[in-house]
């Protein structure tokens, strides 16, 4: 070992209390779902992790009613000041057993430790502790006096995120009145089985929530039931597409949180130190398994060599393996599906013309990993700069003038978030305010926070997360 | 006399490019006016118009367009008289009837127009972020709204559907009442005299069946109002709309009491909540 290289500091797994099997939550119990079990996988090592039964389109059907039955008969009628104390309860709960659910999270999902027990977890509790205060304030959220939860919420939420966008989707949902049947991602549903823990730890009335693992076609039963007033969505723009169809012409009120393809704009006086490490976290962290991902870097051309010499370095120093190594910048890729994608558009940008750079660091011999990856001389047409990608692979594109950086950022279906670098406060806001993105960042990436409301424009879906803002999706207004 | 009326697209007249007409008769089937039949190029062309405007339009301050929109209020009530007679032949009311819907959709407009400068501190927030950030919240628009205007309320429904639109920055394609279009078409000759910029509102007389389905999938629109659409029509509208991720209006079967005092609900829909993060520090 050189003097300059970091020991092995790898997190107990054993803290992460795994059990062999998992079984659905429905009205307060663990039951033996009707689905055919599904076998999750440790994306760092591919070996199965444990067995989880998985709900059939029946158990839909009975999860719904549960989640009536808690709704006409508990929750909607229980005065908001006794459901915050039950969300105040569950937020308390996820930070003390934030280990458990961080280490669980990383084996499950292949994120870095560092991520999950710094960013995941501890966002997931300020969630529920945000939204506990609101739940005895709605006369005050804007909406008008006495504003109606809309009943029965089904929510299917992705796999980058398993535990921060069950978060998301369930606190608002009960702050507001409404219960919920949620369907975690079929690749990762263990620290949604641990919430369900929670849920009876702090007494939540039974129905009020259930979780259901499953495929797809779980999700779609979930979105296809009748007695189901809202939808909400966050994964692909593919599915969410499918999804407003289906739910076209019903009473369901639906929110779309999906795919993005995001801008970061770097001005030749940004400070570029730091340009490069808030380009570095945009697309790095997490594998670049996050939707408001920072995929495309547009660099003035007058830096643009030394923004990219600065980045190469910068991006060879990363650490990437052992997910649960409190060392590790870079972790799995969550499946061999995902990985195989990521490889497809790779792939596609070596046969467009556009130049690889690719991280000497060392790639472990199991698991699903893809070193980090840079591609320059990247046009617009290409489908690199077109599609998500969903993984550590950046495409940087080069402007001239602020107008050009305008055009191009706002150059896709897509409108999520963007990043601005500049020294100039006139220039970030004049930027701010002509991209096409939910969130804008400037000079600074990837900062989420219950009380900012998160959400995109276009075909990066509809609604909002957070906020006042976010209230909306679950009140009948 | 009986006139033949044209569409109004980016600030101009022009007929119908597929020289089509129909008659508009009055509920007994008076005859009363032949309307220009809008085609799908209609519609294209009003969407290229719309987006044209949009950069001027949600770029001025809510000042001035608060201005422009009560400028329009006040010539709507120059031309009340007109209103009066076309609202009380279109929906068969007796002139006292028009009269005071003519009156609220002035009030409407007026009521539309004072919320400009008011949308961002009601509907904008400063975020309390947990961390050295100031994170703010400030509402846009969402940009080329398609209106199907509702089929019976030929003044006041429109005008409750149509300001919401262009209050909060948006711009508007409007497919009119396709029995009752006249208002639409005065409404029309109020806005191209009026300081609202051309291609903000465009009005085209047709049939919602025929036009709404170009509108829902177009690729250039970002919102629809499928009010004038009948409930099943709406439903393969909403499915349309699905390929682009197009915000699309909830609206009740029937046409609602376009009397009653709005709420914020419409102007909302037609809004991007957008939140931008920067670092605090010396």
């Amino acid at each position: 070992m050189g003097i300059f290289e970091y020991a092995p500091a790898p997190e107990s797994r054993d803290i992460a209390n795994l059990k062999d099997h998992y079984r659905p939550f429905i009205g307060g119990e663990f039951v033996d779902g009707s689905g055919e079990p599904l076998k999750t996988v440790n994306p760092a090592t591919e070996e199965i992790l444990a067995e989880v039964g998985t709900a059939s389109v029946s158990d839909v059907d009975t999860a719904v009613r549960a989640a009536r039955k808690a709704y006409d008969t508990v929750w909607s009628k229980m005065p908001g000041s006794e459901r915050a104390k039950y969300l105040f309860r569950i937020a308390r709960l996820i930070q003390e057993r934030s280990r458990e659910l961080a280490v669980l999270e990383s084996l499950d999902n292949g994120k870095p430790i560092k991520e999950s027990r710094d960013s995941d977890v501890p966002t997931a509790a300020a969630h529920f502790f945000y939204h506990a205060g609101w739940a005895d304030k709605l006369d005050y959220a804007g909406y008008g006096p006495n504003p109606k939860p809309l009943g029965v919420a089904g929510q299917v939420i992705p796999w980058n995120f398993p535990l921060l966008m069950l978060a998301w989707k369930i606190a608002p949902a009960l702050a507001t009145g409404n219960t919920v049947v949620l369907k975690p991602a079929e690749t990762t549903p263990l620290t949604a089985l641990v919430f369900a823990e929670i849920c009876q730890q702090a007494e939540l009335p039974p129905g009020v929530v259930n979780i259901l693992p499953g495929a797809g076609d779980i999700g779609a039963a979930v979105v296809e039931h009748g007695d189901v007033d809202k939808i909400a969505f966050t994964g692909s723009t593919e599915v969410g597409k499918l999804i407003q169809r289906t739910v076209a012409g019903t009473r369901k009120k639906l929110t779309l949180e999906l795919g993005g393809k995001a801008a970061n704009v770097v001005f030749d006086d940004a400070p570029l130190d730091q340009a490069v490490e808030g380009i570095v976290n945009g697309i790095f962290f997490n594998q670049g398994h996050v939707c408001c991902a920072g995929s495309r870097l547009l660099v003035q051309e007058s830096v643009a060599e030394e923004v990219m010499e600065k980045l190469r370095y910068r991006v060879s120093t990363l650490r990437m393996g052992d997910p649960l190594d409190k060392n590790t910048d870079i972790g799995a890729i969550n499946s061999a599906e995902q990985l195989a994608k990521i490889r497809g558009l790779v792939e596609s940008g070596d046969a467009e013309g556009a130049q690889r750079w690719t991280s000497p660091c060392p790639v472990p011999d199991r698991g699903f990993f893809f070193a980090p990856t840079v591609f320059s001389d990247v046009h617009q047409s290409m489908r690199i700069a077109r599609e998500e990608i969903f993984g550590p692979v950046l495409s940087v594109l080069t402007f001239r003038t602020p107008d050009e950086a305008v055009a191009k950022a706002n150059n896709t279906p897509y409108g999520l978030s963007a990043g601005i670098w500049t020294e100039k406060g006139s220039r970030i806001l004049w930027m701010a305010n002509k991209l096409r993105a939910g969130v804008v960042w400037a000079n600074t990436f990837n900062r989420f926070d219950p009380a900012a409301p998160f959400g995109g424009y276009q075909e990066s879906g509809f609604g909002r997360e957070g906020g006042r803002t976010g209230l909306e999706a679950y009140l009948s207004v | 006399m009986a006139k033949t009326y044209k569409l109004y697209i980016g600030g101009a007249f022009p007929r119908s490019e597929s020289g089509r007409v129909y008659p508009v008769t009055d509920p007994q089937g008076k005859f009363l006016a032949n309307a220009a039949h809008a085609s799908r190029k209609d519609v294209r062309d009003a969407v290229v118009a719309a987006r044209k405007a949009f950069p001027g339009w949600s770029g001025a301050t809510a000042y001035n367009r608060g201005q422009v929109l009560y400028r329009v209020a006040e010539m709507l009530e120059g031309r009340r008289e007109q209103f009066v007679s076309e609202v009380a032949a279109s929906e068969g009311l007796a002139p006292s009837q028009a009269e005071s819907l003519v009156d609220a959709a002035i009030d409407r407009w007026v009521w539309y127009a004072g919320w400009t400068d008011k949308i961002a501190s009601v509907l904008g927030a400063a975020n309390p972020v947990a961390g050295p950030y100031f994170s703010f919240t400030v509402p846009e628009p969402t940009g080329v709204v398609g209106v199907l205007a509702p089929q019976e309320s030929s003044l006041l429904g429109l005008v409750s559907v149509l300001a919401p639109v262009l209050a909060g920055g948006s711009t508007a394609v409007v497919v009119s009442s396709a029995e009752r279009p006249l208002p639409a078409i005065t409404l029309s000759e109020v806005l191209a005299t009026s300081d609202l910029p051309g291609g903000v509102a465009n009005v085209l007389t047709g049939r919602a069946a025929e036009l709404g389905p170009w509108l829902a999938s177009h690729g250039d629109v970002n919102a629809l109002d499928p009010t004038g659409a009948t409930p099943e029509d709406r439903i393969t509208l909403a499915r349309e709309a699905a390929g682009t991720v197009k915000r699309v209006l909830t609206v009740p079967d029937a046409e609602p009491d376009w009397t009653l005092t709005p709420d914020l609900s419409r102007l909302r829909r037609y809004l991007e909540a957008k939140t931008v993060w920067h670092p605090l520090g010396v």
